[in-house]
C-alpha cells in the first residue's frame, strides 16, 4: 500500500475520532500525534518518489511528482508543528471560558478535517477533486473561524463563506471549461480531467477556451489565494479565528490555492504559446503586493497586520510564478517554503503575545521583552526574517525574484524594490513599540510552547544561509518540471 | 438556420436553457423569501429534466444519476430546509425593500449580453445547444452573483449562491454530458455541507446582530471608527 493512503486515511479517521472525544484533555496531544504520523507517511512518500519518480495511483486519480511532494512534506510538517502550538493554547481558551467541550470537539475534528482537504489537493491528479478539495477546505476553515461564536467572528465567517463560495464556483466553471476543452480530444472520455493526460495533450487543446478557462480558475483559486481585489475575506477571516487556525491558514491553504493555480498555468502555457497566463499572473501579484504593503501601515490589530503581510507575500509569489523561467520559478518555490514557515511562526509567537496582553489590539500589546523574553525575541526575529533582512530565507528568495526580474522586466524592479521598503517600514513600525518599551501593568507571563517557532525560524535561517543538497536537488526538480529546465 | 435544422434533443436543450435563464429572471423580480425558494426548485427541477433528457437520448447512463442527485437535493431537501427555516424565523412574509428593479433588470439583461459576447470565440467549436447553453450557465452564474449584490437578506444570499452552482451544473450537464462520477458526488456533498452550515449560519447571525440583513454585518472595517 502506497504511503499516500496513510496520508488521506490518518486525517479522515482523526477527523471522526476527534468529533467524537475531541474535548478530552488528550484530544490536543492526539492532534499532535495524527499530525505526526501523517507527517512520517510524507516523508516516506519522499522518499519514495525520490527513488523511484514520480507516482500514480488507482486510474491516475493520484500522481505525486517532484513539484507536489515537497509541498505535501511543507504542508504536514507546519501542520504538525502549529499542531503542537495548538494543544496548550487551546486548553487555555477553554480555560479562560471562550470555549466548551462541544466547540473543542468542532475545533479538534475541523483542523483533521483541514489537514485532509489540504492533502487531497495536493495529491489528487484529478482537477474536479482537486475543486471539491479546495471547497471542502472552504467549509472546513469557516467552522474554525467561527469558532468564539463573537459577532465579530460570525461577521467574519460569513463574509468569508460567501466570498470563497462565490469566488471557488468561478474555478469550477474555468474547470467545466478545460473538461470541454478536452472532450474536443478524441478517445480521452473519462480521463479529460486528469491534469497528467491533459498535460500530455496540452498542445492540442483548443487555446481560445484555454485562455477563458484560466481566466475563471485565476479568479476562483486566485480569491482563496488572497489576491488583491478579492482579499477583503482575508484579514478578517485570520484576525477572528482561533490563532493556530490563523497559523494553518496562511502557512497552508494559501499555498495550496496557488499551487492550483500553477497546475492550470501549466496546462494553459502548453497550449497557447504566448505568456497571457504568465503576463495575467504578474499583474495580479503585483497588485496584491503593493496593495498589502500600503495597507500594513494602517492596521490596529496584531493578527491583520500579519495577514496583511501574508497577501504581499502571496502577491510575490504569484508575480514569480507568472515571470516564469527557471530562476523565477525556483525563487517562488523557494518563497513558498520560507514564507509559510515563517508566517506561521510568527502567527504562533502572535498567538502567545495576545494572550499575554489579552487582547490583539496593537496599541495594548506593550513590552514583550519584558515580560516573557522568549515571546518578544520570538516576535522580533519571526519579523525580521518575514520582512527579507539577511540571514534569512526569505532574503534569498526575493533577492532570486528581483535578478529575475531584472533580467526579463527591468522596468518592474523598482516597484518591487518600493514595495519591499514600504512593506519593511509598515512591519517595523508596529513592531517596535511591541517588544521594547516599559512593562505595562497587569501583563503576567503565560505557558507557551516556542519550539514550534524557534523549529520554524533556525529552518528558515539555514535555508537562508545554505540550502541543503537534497533540498536544493528538489526544488531544480520541481522547477524543471514547471519551467522546463533547471537554474542551477 | 432555422430551428427545424436540429435534432429533437438540441431543441429541448435549448428550450429549457431559455427557461432557466427566465427562471434566474424571475427570482431578481421577486420580493417575497417563500416565493424566492419556490423558483429555486423550479430552476432545480429543470436541472434534472436537462439531465435526465441527456441521460435517455445520448445515452449516457451515469447522468440519470445525477439528475436523482439534484432533485432529492436541490428540489426537495435544499428548498425544505430553507422554507423550514424561515417558517421557524418567522420570515415567510417578509419582503425585500425596493431596490431599484428596473436597473436591475436592465443590468440582467446586459449580463446575458455580455456572457453570449464571452462564449461567442467557442463559436466554431461546438453545437448550436453547446453554445446557448454555455451562455446561459455563465449568465446564471452572472445573475446569481447580481442577486447577491443587490439583495440584503442572508437567506437570499444563499439562494442567489446555489443559483451560481445550478448555473454551472447546467454547464457541466449540456456542455461536457456532465463531470466524472467521483467529481459529481464530491460537488454533490460539498453543496449538501454547504446548505447545512447556511443553515446554522442563519441562527448564529441571528442571535448574533438580532436580525438577517447584511448591512448590520459591519462591525469589521479597514478604518477604525
Amino acid at each position: 500500500m502506497s504511503s499516500v493512503y496513510l496520508i488521506l486515511g490518518i486525517p479522515f479517521f482523526g477527523m471522526f475520532y476527534q468529533a467524537w472525544r475531541g474535548d478530552a484533555p488528550t484530544a490536543g496531544r492526539l492532534n499532535t500525534r495524527l499530525c505526526g504520523a501523517a507527517f512520517l507517511a510524507a516523508l516516506v512518500l519522499a522518499v519514495e518518489v525520490g527513488r523511484h519518480g514520480t507516482v500514480e495511483l488507482a486510474h491516475l486519480q493520484f500522481r505525486i511528482d517532484a513539484f507536489n511532494v515537497y509541498l505535501i512534506v511543507l504542508t504536514a510538517f507546519v501542520g504538525c508543528t502549529t499542531a503542537m502550538f495548538s494543544g496548550p493554547y487551546m486548553a487555555h481558551e477553554r480555560e479562560l471560558g471562550r470555549l466548551n467541550a462541544a466547540r473543542m470537539r468542532l475545533y479538534h475534528a475541523m483542523y483533521q478535517g483541514f489537514m485532509l482537504t489540504m492533502y487531497l489537493v495536493l495529491t489528487t491528479n484529478n482537477l474536479g477533486l482537486l475543486w471539491v478539495a479546495m471547497e471542502g477546505a472552504t467549509l472546513a476553515t469557516v467552522l474554525l473561524v467561527s469558532l468564539y461564536r463573537s459577532p465579530e467572528s460570525i461577521e467574519a465567517a460569513w463574509k468569508y463563506f460567501i466570498l470563497c463560495g462565490v469566488g471557488i464556483a468561478q474555478a469550477l466553471f474555468g474547470t467545466v471549461l478545460l473538461y470541454f476543452a478536452a472532450g474536443q480530444i478524441p478517445g480521452i472520455g473519462e480521463y479529460g480531467l486528469q491534469w497528467s493526460v491533459l498535460y500530455a495533450h496540452a498542445a492540442e487543446l483548443n487555446p481560445t477556451v484555454m485562455s477563458i478557462a484560466f481566466v475563471f480558475l485565476l479568479v476562483g483559486y486566485g480569491t482563496k489565494i488572497g489576491l488583491v481585489p478579492l482579499h477583503n475575506w482575508l484579514p478578517d477571516a485570520h484576525s477572528e479565528g482561533p490563532t493556530p487556525m490563523s497559523a494553518i491558514l496562511s502557512g497552508l491553504l494559501l499555498n495550496d490555492a496557488l499551487y492550483a493555480v500553477v497546475r492550470s498555468k501549466m496546462l494553459v502555457d502548453g497550449s497557447l504559446q504566448s505568456p497571457l497566463a504568465g503576463h495575467l499572473m504578474m499583474g495580479f501579484g503585483m497588485l496584491s503586493f503593493l496593495v498589502a504593503a500600503l495597507f500594513l501601515h494602517r492596521q490596529r490589530d496584531v493578527k491583520r497586520l500579519f495577514s496583511y503581510s501574508s497577501i504581499e507575500h502571496m502577491g510575490i509569489m504569484t508575480f514569480a510564478f507568472g515571470l516564469g523561467g527557471p530562476l523565477a520559478t525556483f525563487a517562488a518555490l523557494m518563497h513558498m517554503t520560507v514564507h509559510s514557515l515563517t508566517k506561521s511562526a510568527i502567527f504562533v509567537t502572535v498567538g502567545h503575545a495576545a494572550q499575554i496582553a489579552r487582547t490583539q489590539r496593537i496599541e495594548h500589546i506593550r513590552g514583550l521583552m519584558r515580560t516573557q523574553p522568549m515571546v518578544g525575541w520570538g516576535l522580533v526575529l519571526g519579523v525580521v526574517a518575514i520582512a527579507g533582512m539577511p540571514p534569512f530565507g526569505v532574503f534569498t528568495s526575493e533577492f532570486l525574484v528581483l535578478t529575475a526580474t531584472m533580467e526579463s522586466f527591468p522596468w518592474l524592479t523598482p516597484f518591487l524594490l518600493l514595495g519591499i521598503a514600504i512593506a519593511f517600514a509598515g512591519l517595523f513600525r508596529h513592531l517596535h513599540p511591541m517588544v521594547y518599551g516599559p512593562l505595562p501593568e497587569g501583563q503576567t507571563p503565560v505557558q507557551a510552547n516556542l519550539w514550534p517557532v524557534m523549529a520554524h525560524l533556525g529552518i528558515v535561517l539555514w535555508l537562508g544561509l545554505s540550502i541543503p543538497g537534497v533540498l536544493a536537488d528538489w526544488f531544480s526538480q520541481a522547477t524543471r518540471l514547471i519551467a522546463g529546465s533547471a537554474p542551477l | 438556420m432555422s430551428a427545424q435544422s436540429h435534432s429533437i434533443y438540441e431543441q429541448a436543450i435549448l428550450f429549457i436553457a431559455a427557461l432557466v435563464v427566465f427562471t434566474s429572471f424571475l427570482m431578481l423580480a421577486q420580493k417575497r423569501l417563500s416565493g424566492m425558494i419556490h423558483l429555486f426548485a423550479v430552476q432545480g427541477a429543470m436541472l434534472a429534466a436537462t439531465s435526465a433528457l441527456a441521460a435517455y437520448t445520448l445515452p449516457y447512463p451515469h447522468l440519470y444519476v445525477s439528475a436523482l442527485i439534484i432533485v432529492v437535493l436541490k428540489v426537495i431537501l435544499i428548498p425544505v430546509m430553507l422554507h423550514r427555516l424561515i417558517a421557524r424565523m418567522d420570515m415567510r412574509q417578509d419582503a425585500e425593500p425596493a431596490y431599484l428593479y428596473g436597473y436591475v433588470m436592465m443590468a440582467a439583461a446586459s449580463l446575458v449580453m455580455f456572457s453570449y459576447y464571452v462564449v461567442e470565440p467557442i463559436a466554431q467549436l461546438s453545437t448550436l445547444a453547446t453554445r446557448n447553453a454555455m451562455a446561459v450557465s455563465l449568465a446564471v452564474v452572472l445573475l446569481g452573483m447580481l442577486l447577491m449584490i443587490t439583495r440584503r437578506q442572508v437567506v437570499t444570499h444563499v439562494i442567489g449562491f446555489m443559483a451560481i452552482e445550478n448555473g454551472l451544473f447546467f454547464a457541466a450537464v449540456a456542455s461536457t454530458q456532465g463531470m466524472p462520477m467521483v467529481v459529481e458526488l464530491g460537488i454533490a456533498f460539498d453543496v449538501l455541507v454547504a446548505a447545512i452550515i447556511f443553515g446554522v449560519f442563519f441562527f448564529h447571525i441571528r442571535s448574533s446582530i438580532d436580525s438577517l440583513d447584511v448591512d448590520r454585518l459591519n462591525r469589521l472595517n479597514e478604518v477604525e471608527p
